[in-house]
């Protein structure tokens, strides 16, 4: 699979089906919902949902806009194989938020693309007490990214 | 003097008890810092440091003859 094609695959340059109707070329907004420990959230989630997503005090539901302001790359690391990799721009931050009952991982998804998910990322169980949740991003590499897709 | 967001509005830091704390393993480094008055916690800011994604997909090359 030639490296490039995953990179365009983050872009949406290809289409193999049905695709949405796209009325920009602009990137997409994507958003970080956060869910409680006791919710279903994995890699069969399909679209942003409010059921299982933490509630507290300026906690707005649907999360915060994740940051793009780089876009998508790719490297070949032999004449095979490659890596695509993307990875938010900023660190994500719900601040001056009380989230008393624990969650553990952070839905991404595509608020322009009727919420599809994107990917789910988790971490060891917290609370917050009138206090900041920061989530800081991995390093943008082929290796550690928010998002990868790769040919071995 | 530094002032401190908590549950009663926002509070000196010297009035408060402060406790930290941090998590390192191969997904993440975390650390937490707690402020309690009178064994009451009334602040708790946590910053998780991915380390990388969780779930990888890796996709098996096509061949290339």
């Amino acid at each position: 699979m030639c490296t490039s094609f995953m990179s365009e695959l983050m872009t949406a340059t290809h289409n193999f089906g049905t695709a949405p109707t796209r009325g920009t070329s602009a990137a997409d907004t994507f958003k970080a919902a956060l869910y409680l420990a006791s919710a279903t959230i994995n890699a069969s989630t399909t679209v942003y949902s409010s059921t299982g997503e933490v509630t507290g005090t300026n906690y707005t539901a649907g999360g915060v806009t994740v940051t793009n302001a780089t876009p998508p790359a790719s490297t070949n690391t032999s004449a095979t194989a490659g890596t695509a990799y993307w990875t938010a721009s900023a660190s994500i931050t719900y601040t001056n938020v009380t989230l008393s009952t624990a969650f553990d991982c952070v839905l991404i998804y595509n608020s322009t693309q009727t919420n599809k998910a994107v990917s789910v990322h988790t971490f060891g169980s917290q609370t917050v007490t009138a206090g900041t949740f920061t989530l800081t991003m991995p390093s943008n590499t082929t290796s550690t990214a928010l998002l990868r897709l790769a040919t071995t | 003097m530094a002032l401190v967001n908590t549950t009663k509005g926002e509070m000196e830091e010297s009035l408060l008890e402060k406790k930290t704390g941090f998590v390192d393993n191969d997904n993440e480094y975390t650390t937490w810092v707690e402020y309690w008055l009178d064994e009451e916690l009334v602040h708790r800011s946590v910053h998780v440091q991915l380390k990388q994604s969780a779930a990888f997909a890796g996709a098996e090359a096509a061949s290339f003859g």
